[in-house]
């Protein structure tokens, strides 16, 4: 018989897997919370938030979901900063894009592994299935995340658990291993058949990983942002920025960010204190923001870039506001340029 | 019963949240907290976040881009 008076803490990231992991060891008969944590990169939220033409539909941050589905509470810990050393020197390394998914998955097991310590919890699961994910998941660096981030044996991977070894969950019949499952490769088959035995339906798919460091465009604005900076360092509002816009580059010491939409015209509104904005006044166009030390021709130019996505495009001239960080306006009468003048180059 | 306001404008979810989990676990049964956000995603999350916790949403109003949520802290 599992121990019920054992505790256990699950990182909960708002995926089916980790979903189905709480569900295995609640069946159990033990108590389970969720650990969530927030880096600044998670796909959660942000850009629905921001972009007007999503307003309409339903906006749930998935892990919350998860554990109203699941009925356990959810600790969601903010880990900006200390994030920070994880992404700029990953010591495994990255994935395919700027993921340090080995190194990331160390440190937030660790995050747990203090978690656990403090409010006196038993041990910790996560979702991971063996073989699942090119980096973090793989055979052998299951062990790797295990020893480095100090957990040891507390950690239990109900998905794959009879494919590893006994962890002390297990060895001390805290928990019951012939129930806990042996799922390993890249398939989703066995993970849907147990969602439908669950009763399941509804979940979250995330499509490559969990954050936006897998993603590749975002990748490159971000390894741009570095680049141009001389060196690599940000602060949350730049790599929420890295979300919204169209990031165009027409020079290292500054870049030009357009609002797509009305949304992520209002969002870049809340930063006209931090940068220098744009607005076209005499046609219908976007909002704008220039990031770095523009010179005033250089705002001109902006300006210029700004009215190629107004609805002036093709008329000979455009105004357009421009405001520094203090405030202060000016009217700039410029020549949109034409598409063929914006290089491809410069768009991020 | 204390009424606290936390400033959560111009914060995208989840951090609107994690202000007022942080701050409520800092907050004694039966008192409220009122969080001002500007992200619309925080009139799903924090009443998400507060049925999971236990606590009680006491109003939600939107107006001029801001949406407030109140809560009133668990009993015991
Ligand atoms: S996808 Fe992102 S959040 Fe997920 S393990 Fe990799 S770096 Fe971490």
């Amino acid at each position: 018989m599992p121990d019920a008076r054992r505790k256990a803490a699950a990182l909960v990231s708002g995926g089916l897997d980790s979903m189905l992991a709480v569900r295995v060891i609640q069946d159990q008969g033990i108590r389970v919370e969720g650990l969530n944590f927030y880096t600044g990169f998670c796909v959660e939220g942000h850009t629905q938030a921001i972009r007007r033409q999503d307003q309409a539909k339903e906006k749930r941050n998935n892990a919350l979901w998860v554990a109203e589905q699941l009925g356990i509470r959810l600790h969601i810990i903010d880990v900006v900063d200390a994030y920070k050393d994880v992404l700029l020197s990953p010591a495994h390394g990255y994935g395919a894009n700027l993921n340090p998914c080995l190194d990331c998955k160390i440190f937030m097991v660790a995050k747990a592994r203090e978690w656990i310590e403090a409010h006196d919890f038993d041990f910790l699961i996560s979702g991971e299935v063996v073989g699942q994910r090119p980096m973090s998941q793989r055979k052998d660096t299951l062990p790797v995340v295990q020893a480095e981030s100090g957990i040891g044996d507390l950690l239990l991977r109900p998905l794959s658990a009879r494919r590893l070894p006994p962890t002390r969950p297990e060895r001390e019949g805290w928990v019951d291993r012939e129930r806990l499952h042996d799922f390993h490769g890249r398939s989703r088959k066995p993970q849907m058949a147990l969602a439908a035995h669950y009763g399941i339906v509804d979940y979250a798919q995330p499509a490559g990983g969990c954050c936006f460091l897998t993603n590749e465009q975002y990748a490159v604005k971000l390894a741009d942002l570095w680049r141009s900076r001389g060196e690599r360092r940000y602060e949350l509002d730049d790599i929420i920025l890295l979300k919204i816009g169209r990031h165009i580059r027409p020079a290292p010491h500054y870049k030009v960010i357009v609002a797509r939409e009305e949304g992520e015209g209002n969002f870049l509104h809340g930063y006209r204190k931090q940068y220098w904005s744009l607005r076209p006044l005499s046609h219908v166009g976007p909002y704008a923001l220039i990031d770095g030390t523009p010179s005033p021709a250089d705002v001109e130019w902006a300006a210029q870039i700004v009215a190629r996505y107004s609805k002036g495009r093709d008329a000979p001239l455009v105004t357009v506001v421009a405001q520094d960080r203090d405030g202060a306006e000016r009217e700039l009468v410029v020549r949109p340029l034409a598409p063929a003048e914006i290089p491809a180059e410069w768009m991020l | 019963m204390t009424r606290v306001v936390i400033d959560c404008r111009r914060l995208l979810c989840p951090m609107p949240v994690i202000r007022v989990q942080d701050r409520a676990a800092a907050m004694r049964p039966g008192d409220e907290l009122e969080a001002v956000c500007t992200d619309p995603g925080a009139l799903n999350d924090i009443p998400a976040w507060c049925r999971i916790n236990g606590h009680a949403v006491v109003e939600v109003r939107s107006a001029g881009g801001e949406h407030v949520v109140v809560l009133r802290v668990a009993g015991g």
